[in-house]
């Protein structure tokens, strides 16, 4: 292939994961900047989505269909989380820690003993291929880029537009003063948290038919979307969007010219570096 | 030192006690090892190893109040420098293990001149960063590494010299006193530590930053400190581990690794001396038990983590110091 064929071929592959990560590091920052919570099992929502959809898809050969019921199901799994778990240890930072940790051990074992060790795929509900100069591209992935890039805009008018966007901005800013205007709160929390975790579940399914559902990808999805929200800022939905377009560019760039760990080791230390040299990025958290 | 306005409770002589206590528990696994059955020896050798690792990661989390989430790489650079070094370099035991230590205090330098740069949940976040380098630096290395099969030391190790005698590391009696060896630095150095000057700063660092700071301390020079021993500790266990079980890899880097640890403090009880090595024997039991009865051992550790910070924040050993003996350190 042409230095130009691997070019485009390293743009397009950034722009499609660059796009499905800003749907799970948006599911991230939501949840950090409303809740003030560190989610560490917010890859293990990405990977319940990605199993959930081979389930739907296996049982009723509808990808739509998946593409519905996985979030639901993921967020139905957080707002339980958030009822039995968080909301008793009242959001304490590193409690809250703990117990997501216990979390993602929790769902990563359930999937474990009802699904299998197995790595397995979805086929592609929409397949044809579109010819390039230097390569033909899989068109589910342009279709994927698109789908992302909509439901982010759906995010956007929900958190901008909406009475319960309105809500979770009120009690970004200040819970208490929210609170007092009579803002439920606590409802607010439940629905934040489910929130993030279906737009980290839709992530999973749109990704199944190209990387197969395993119960171990969650990993990857939850320190790439940590980049993301650190790189664009705490509660910067705008700041996360571009930083995941870039870190997806960059991984896609890296990973067409080096191997996937270089890449990773490379980008890793990068966001080492990010949140070193803004040393006050996450202060907000300390209290 | 007031030691006495700690424990005003307690008889004339606190300090005896917890000494007795201390070398009396260390004292209680040396002759253990006479009446252990063969399985348990090599169990409770195998605790003895991981408790020293959680005993440095107490002192970072139970005494300064950090919370780390890369001490997998602290272990696994202990583990490597001894591995490699015995594979490549036929070392012999003592300074493989001596390689361990300085790999493990190098390491935790280096993360702290970056990660002590940040607070809060950058700092874990940090730390979480740096450890998967370190994972994702031994797999790229594979053709050094062995990568996730890892090497096999068995037949490369030469025997341990001390003094006249050169002692079979194959032996279980041999592994056992070695793995006695490093706890009890692990334990002792805690015990120095949090009875220290030292350890009141560390304390105080853990309670109120700004106010250490205010009193003329520098708050990053003790942080730094308690994770370099830390650091230390973490590298001891990881090299014995790898001249006890002969074999290195990077399952040993990976994620678990650093949270295991954690979940051992915190079952123990952060902030106590012994908490550590209570908390590494009563869950490396379960997951014995547990793996035995189902293979979804995952479940416990997780589950346990929900437990305790649902129900049981302060572990075994910190309820028992809030209920009965307020004396222990």
């Amino acid at each position: 292939m042409t230095p130009a064929g691997q070019a485009v071929l390293a743009l397009l592959e950034g722009v499609v994961s660059g796009l499905v990560l800003a749907l799970t590091a948006l599911g991230l920052s939501l949840v950090f900047g409303v809740m003030r919570v560190v989610n560490v099992a917010h890859g293990d929502f990405f990977m319940l989505g990605a199993v959930f959809a081979w389930y739907v898809t296996t049982a009723t050969g509808s990808f739509p269909l998946a593409l519905l019921a996985a979030p639901l199901a993921a967020a139905a799994v957080a707002v339980a989380a958030d009822r039995l778990v968080l909301r008793p240890i009242g959001y304490a930072p590193e409690p809250t820690i703990v117990a997501t940790i216990g979390l993602l051990y929790v769902l990563q074992q359930a999937v474990l003993s009802v699904y299998g060790p197995y790595a397995r795929p979805v086929p592609e509900p929409v397949a044809f291929r579109v010819d390039l100069p230097w390569f033909g591209y899989s068109g589910y992935k342009l279709v994927v880029a698109a789908a992302a890039a909509a439901l982010l805009g759906a995010a956007w008018l929900l958190i901008t537009r909406t009475r319960l966007g309105l809500y979770m901005r009120a009690t970004q800013q200040d819970r208490e003063i929210a609170q007092a205007f009579g803002v439920p709160v606590q409802r607010v929390y439940a629905a934040a948290f489910g929130l993030g975790a279906a737009l980290a579940a839709l992530a999973g399914v749109l990704i199944v038919p190209i990387r197969q559902a395993h119960y171990l990808m969650g990993l990857d999805a939850l320190l790439l979307s940590f980049m993301a929200v650190i790189i664009g800022g705490i509660g910067s939905l705008g700041g996360t969007l571009a930083a995941a377009l870039f870190i997806g560019l960059v991984d896609g760039a890296l990973s067409v010219f080096f191997s996937p760990t270089l890449a990773r080791i490379a980008a890793s230390l990068v966001v080492v570096a990010v949140l070193v040299a803004r040393s006050g990025g996450l202060r907000e958290v300390r209290g | 030192m007031r030691e006495g306005a700690r424990a005003p409770a307690g008889p004339a002589r606190p300090d005896g006690r917890v000494w007795a206590l201390h070398l009396g528990v260390l004292g209680l696994l040396a002759l253990l090892q006479a009446v252990l059955p063969p399985f348990h020896h090599g169990m409770v050798t195998r605790i003895m190893l991981l408790a020293a690792f959680a005993a440095g990661y107490n002192l970072l989390l139970g005494y300064t109040g950090l919370m780390s989430l890369g001490h997998a790489l602290l272990f696994a650079a202990g583990l490597y420098a001894a591995g490699l070094g015995v594979y490549y370099g036929q070392l012999a035991p003592l300074p493989a293990l001596g390689a361990g230590v300085a790999a493990g205090l190098a390491a935790a330098a280096l993360v702290g001149a970056v990660a002590l740069r940040t607070t809060g949940v950058a700092f874990l976040i940090v730390t979480l960063m740096v450890a998967q380098v370190g994972f994702l630096t031994t797999l790229h290395f594979n053709r050094i590494t062995g990568g996730d099969q890892g090497l096999t030391l068995t037949g490369r190790l030469r025997p341990l010299a001390l003094g006249p005698w050169h002692l079979d590391l194959a032996l279980p009696a041999v592994k056992y006193n070695l793995a006695l060896a490093v706890l009890a630095a692990g334990l002792l150095l805690s015990l120095w530590v949090v009875r220290s000057p030292l350890g009141r700063v560390l304390r105080a660092v853990r309670e109120n930053e700004e106010r250490v700071r205010l009193l003329g301390y520098d708050p990053f020079r003790y942080k730094l400190l308690a994770l370099v021993l830390s650091g230390g500790l973490a590298g001891a266990a990881g090299a014995g581990y790898a001249l006890l079980f002969a074999y290195v890899g990077s399952a040993f880097a990976d994620v678990l690794y650093s949270i295991l640890p954690l979940l051992w403090v915190l079952v123990g009880g952060a902030g106590t001396t012994l908490g550590p090595l209570v908390g590494t024997a009563l869950m490396v039991y379960v997951v014995d038990v547990a793996s035995g009865l189902t293979t979804a051992y995952l479940f416990v550790v997780g589950g346990t983590l929900l437990l305790l910070v649902l129900w049981f924040p302060q572990g075994i050993v910190g309820t028992a110091r809030a209920r009965w003996w307020p004396w222990l350190p």
